[in-house]
């Protein structure tokens, strides 16, 4: 049983990382640097990995930290420099159309809002969870879904090859 | 805590991800919204396996986790080439299969 | 009269001939058919066939002839010689049955030898006439086919057959006069030949319906007979059964085609025209043989006219009427002609004539012998004019431009000449004097004083006539062609010989038949010699059919026979015997004739009449055209009257004009405008109503529909998907952001509906 406190605590971790990863995701879509936007993606993804913990989840916030923050956004760093990204301003970085995506999104969050609150309302997490362990992973990894894992790793053997050939330069 | 504020959080994020989608002009940017987009399905996979206690949700997000590095490996090196050769990667002027 | 009941009748003898004188007509059938397939390629190009079927059916007729004689000596006193008769049936509608055969008694013999002989004689003569001409092969088959025809006609048992035979001769006609129908002419005679003797057949088919359906009823009763058959009629006609106004329409009719066919007023103009075609048909259709069909028929369907228009009755009737003018008129035309063949032509009219006055006045014998006698002397002189032309005038006929003082160089062809013209006036002892007088005699016996007056005046005229001709041919001074001038022929339609130029005899080809047919103009009058008695009548013992009642057995059907009886007449009513009363006991199948006694007395008159106008005709001709006295040269020209009478029969009494202008014109004229109008406007008119019609269809099938409406639906379906697809069109942009875009709204949209739908 998890104590009253505890609960509270998480509430307000919870809040205070999720207005953090907006925050951040907006300053993703909106800023005019690209390497601006590279720097708010690794909060949203911190954020993110924050909130896995919160969720009882905590070797895939491991995973996360590891995969994305590590090895993903140094990747977009790398394609950001290699790419010839401009040091500070740039102007001219959204489609003409961009205002159109304001509705889009807003509809889709409409949509997908009323979904939501409708379907689970006050429907508590449970306080208690029972902690899910590597090996638990591990055996579901390795027992029903494992022909997802061997799609997976050819998967990441094709890009693999593929991005070496396409970055060829003969 | 509630279930449906990690869901919500998860459609913010994800609508974010989508007005990133369209309204970004520059490749790697457009890709850095589809990882937001990503990154919140993760956290609605979480968020339910912790609500019906299994281990499911954990694995694929551990799968997703791989998939998007995979993907951003490939359209990184997509998005070099294609700068190699038109020495801009603004998606507007991709306008090949144009019919 | 009758048999007493005790006599018997003796056996008619036949014999093959008379039984198969059918063959006469066959074999130049099919001679014609030969010569029509095969003459070309003979050697003598079909003139031996035609020769030699004509000469096959002279010995038919001959032997039948001698048959026949001996057939009618061997018949009883009184006995009723029977002729022979022989059918086939050709075919059988609605219940008539429609025969076929031969009817051979002494009439059919004396005609069927006349015809074959003068045939054989002119197809002789025309194998050196038409030498070299260049339709010689079917001249010889029109000329076969026509003895054919005029035979098939004469011993035709049926009036079907006859009419048969009379048609086919109509059309040989037509084909041998326009034999050279190059030139116009020529075709234009042919044709007024057809067309005028066509107007007469009208007659002919009229009357053989007539007495088909009036004697039908009667003949099949009493004889087993059809209304067809000759002698059913002829016993039909004296058997008092006969409507008197059926059969004198009957008899009006099938006169009207002898008027025709022979050559009566008024239809007589065609006969001097149908001298166009060349002289050998001349010689044999008009003259001796095809003109004499009308008097053949006359004197074979006598009863009918003896009946019909009361022969031997108080008045005369339209036969003697007619052929009085028509011997009158033809003689004073004979006159004014400068063409030879023109004025034999002429003479040929006059002389049918003699032959209806003859059967009209009931001298039915005397002109069956003007028959015979008439055609052997007339086809000598058109054989003569012939010869003259061939090797005298270069082939002309005008007496007056051409001839003269031929008799030295033609001796042969003028003696000829000269013996047949005698015996056309009827000068004693020649052929002409035996039947013209003994026409002219019975005519007067019988009461009709007037026409025999009539008579005497044509043989006046006829003297005088031909003698001027004689003097213009074979005296005077030779003119012309004869004196050895004549042109170049241009186009060579005559036989071409080598140039002669001075008159000369004939070939023996020509000479020889008109030797032949010189020597029976004089003696073929002995047939029937009256003036020297009875036993001289050998034509009236063997031709004239007896007035004797026949009882005639009939076969009614298997097993049955018996003799017909003719309901008994009123008493007193029979007092002659096939007369026109009703025979008693029997059947009558000829009437009983009147025959004039002769007398030296009368002969001696019309001799001297015919040398009366000899002696004056030759006076004249040499003052006119010998010494050209002033009294007589240019005396029309002088002379108002004499000028008026001489245009008067120059232009034939204007009857040409009068039938060309009056009737064909007037007739024909607005028939052919008429058609000619509905051709143009109604026939054409609907014609181009419907083409019109077609093609402004056609226009406003392309204009409206094709055009306007299915390839302005085509059109329109096009547009619209080029319309749709350019609309379209722009969301395939090819940029990814656009992808995206479209489909993160799409996604939007479609979440909104499923949640406002399922919440």
């Amino acid at each position: 049983m998890i104590s009253a406190e505890l609960l509270v605590a998480q509430n307000i971790g919870f809040s205070v990382i999720a207005i953090v990863m907006i925050v951040a995701a907006l300053r993703v879509v909106t800023t005019s640097n690209v390497v601006h936007a590279a720097l708010w993606l690794v909060v949203v993804l911190s954020g993110a990995a924050a909130q896995y913990v919160l969720l009882a989840a905590e070797f895939v916030a491991v995973t996360q930290v590891l995969v994305y923050i590590g090895a993903v956004m140094v990747l977009f760093l790398f394609g950001t420099m290699l790419t010839r990204a401009r040091i500070g301003a740039e102007r001219d970085l959204n489609n003409p159309y961009w205002k159109l995506g304001i509705p889009v999104a807003g509809l889709l969050f409409l949509a997908m809002a009323i979904a939501l609150v409708s379907s689970f309302g006050d429907e508590q997490l449970p306080s208690d969870p029972r902690v899910v362990s590597v090996g638990e992973i591990s055996d579901q990894i390795f027992g029903p879904y494992l022909l997802p894992f061997w799609g997976l790793s050819f998967v990441l053997l094709a890009a693999i090859i593929g991005a070496i050939v396409l970055a060829r330069k003969d | 805590m509630l279930t449906s504020q990690f869901l919500l959080l998860g459609a913010v994020l994800f609508c974010i991800g989508v007005y990133g989608v369209i309204a970004r002009k520059n490749a790697v940017l457009v890709l850095m919204s589809i990882e937001l987009i990503l990154n919140s399905v993760n956290i609605n996979l979480l968020a339910f396996a912790l609500r019906n206690g299994s281990a499911d949700g954990h694995t694929f997000a551990l799968y997703i986790v791989a998939i998007a590095a995979a993907e951003v490996g490939v359209g990184l090196a997509m998005v070099l080439l294609i700068y190699r050769n038109r020495r801009s990667i603004g998606l507007d002027e991709l306008s090949e299969m144009r019919g | 009269m009758m048999l007493a009941a005790t006599e018997t009748l003796s056996p008619l003898t036949g014999g093959w001939f008379l039984n198969n004188v059918w063959l006469a007509p066959v074999v130049p059938t099919i001679g014609f058919a030969i010569i029509v397939l095969f003459g070309k390629r003979l050697p003598k190009k079909g003139s031996e066939i035609g020769v030699l079927s004509l000469l096959a059916s002279l010995v038919l007729a001959s032997g039948a002839a001698l048959q026949w004689i001996q057939r009618v000596g061997s018949a009883g006193e009184s006995q009723f010689v029977s002729p022979v008769v022989r059918t086939w049936k050709w075919w059988q509608a609605g219940g008539a049955d429609f025969t076929i055969g031969q009817h051979i008694d002494g009439l059919t013999v004396v005609v069927l030898f006349v015809v074959a002989f003068i045939s054989t004689l002119v197809q002789i003569y025309s194998l050196e006439y038409l030498r070299g001409d260049r339709r010689y092969t079917h001249f010889f088959a029109a000329l076969t086919l026509f003895s054919a025809g005029m035979m098939a006609m004469v011993i035709a048992e049926d009036m079907i057959l006859f009419l048969l035979g009379w048609e086919i001769m109509g059309l040989c006609s037509f084909m041998l006069i326009g034999h050279w129908w190059e030139d116009g002419a020529n075709s234009r005679a042919a044709l007024k030949a057809f067309f005028t003797v066509r107007t007469g057949d009208m007659g002919l088919l009229v009357g053989i319906a007539v007495l088909f359906f009036a004697a039908n009823e009667w003949t099949t009763s009493n004889l087993g007979l059809s209304g067809f058959s000759i002698r059913g009629i002829s016993a039909w006609a004296l058997s008092g059964d006969p409507n008197s106004t059926v059969i004198l329409v009957a008899a009006v009719a099938l006169f009207i085609a002898c008027i025709g066919k022979s050559g009566q007023f008024p239809l007589h103009t065609w006969l001097p025209d149908a001298m166009a075609g060349p002289t050998p048909v001349s010689s044999l259709l008009h003259s001796s043989t095809m003109v004499v069909a009308g008097v053949f028929l006359v004197a074979r369907l006598y009863p009918v006219f003896y009946t019909g228009l009361d022969i031997l009755g108080p008045s005369s009737n339209v036969i003697m009427v007619i052929a009085a003018i028509t011997i009158v008129i033809a003689a004073a035309l004979a006159f004014v002609q400068t063409d030879i063949k023109r004025v034999l032509a002429y003479s040929t009219v006059s002389q049918l004539g003699y032959m209806m006055l003859g059967l009209g006045a009931g001298a039915w014998l005397p002109a069956v012998f003007h028959i015979f006698t008439h055609a052997f002397f007339k086809a000598c002189l058109f054989l003569c004019a012939g010869s003259i032309s061939h090797s005298a005038s270069h082939h002309s006929f005008d007496m007056k431009k051409d001839m003269g003082g031929l008799r030295k160089h033609m001796p042969i062809t003028f003696a000829a000449w000269t013996v047949s013209t005698l015996a056309l006036c009827g000068v004693f002892p020649f052929s002409g004097f035996f039947s013209k007088d003994e026409i002219i005699d019975n005519v007067g016996g019988n009461g009709y004083t007037f026409f025999m007056i009539v008579g005497l005046g044509g043989a006046f005229l006829t003297a005088a006539y031909m003698t001027r001709a004689t003097y213009l041919t074979f005296f005077g001074e030779a003119r012309g062609a004869s004196a050895g001038e004549h042109e170049t022929h241009g186009d060579d339609a005559y036989a071409e010989h080598a140039t002669h130029s001075s008159p000369h005899e004939s070939g023996a080809l020509i000479t020889v038949p008109i030797a032949i047919l010189a020597v029976l103009a004089i003696f073929s009058g002995l047939f029937n010699a009256t003036p020297f008695g009875e036993s001289w009548e050998y034509l009236k013992k063997w031709a004239e059919p007896r007035a004797v009642v026949v009882a005639e057995p009939y076969a009614g059907g298997p097993g049955a026979s018996f003799v017909i009886t003719v309901p008994r007449a009123a008493e007193g009513d029979d007092k002659s015997p096939c007369g026109i009363a009703t025979p008693v006991d029997g059947v009558c199948y000829a009437p009983k004739l009147n025959h004039a006694k002769f007398k030296w007395s009368k002969a001696m008159l019309s001799l001297a009449i015919v040398f009366a106008g000899i002696a004056i005709s030759w006076m004249l001709s040499s003052a006119l055209y010998g010494r050209r006295d002033r009294r007589l040269v240019g005396l029309t020209q002088r002379n108002g009257l004499a000028r008026a009478g001489y245009r008067l029969l120059a232009n034939k009494y204007y009857l040409d004009d009068l039938y060309e202008r009056g009737v064909v014109s007037n007739v024909a004229g607005p028939i052919a405008r008429a058609a000619y109008w509905f051709n143009q406007f109604v026939l054409d008119g609907i014609l181009h109503g419907v083409a019109r019609f077609t093609r402004a269809l056609g226009r406003f099938v392309y204009r409206d529909i094709d055009q306007r409406i299915v390839d302005g639906a085509v059109n329109a379906s096009a547009d619209a998907t080029k319309t749709v697809g350019a609309t379209v069109q722009p969301i395939q942009s090819g940029r990814v952001g656009h992808y995206g875009a479209l489909l993160f709204a799409t996604a939007a949209v479609a979440a909104l509906v499923f949640v406002i739908l399922y919440t």
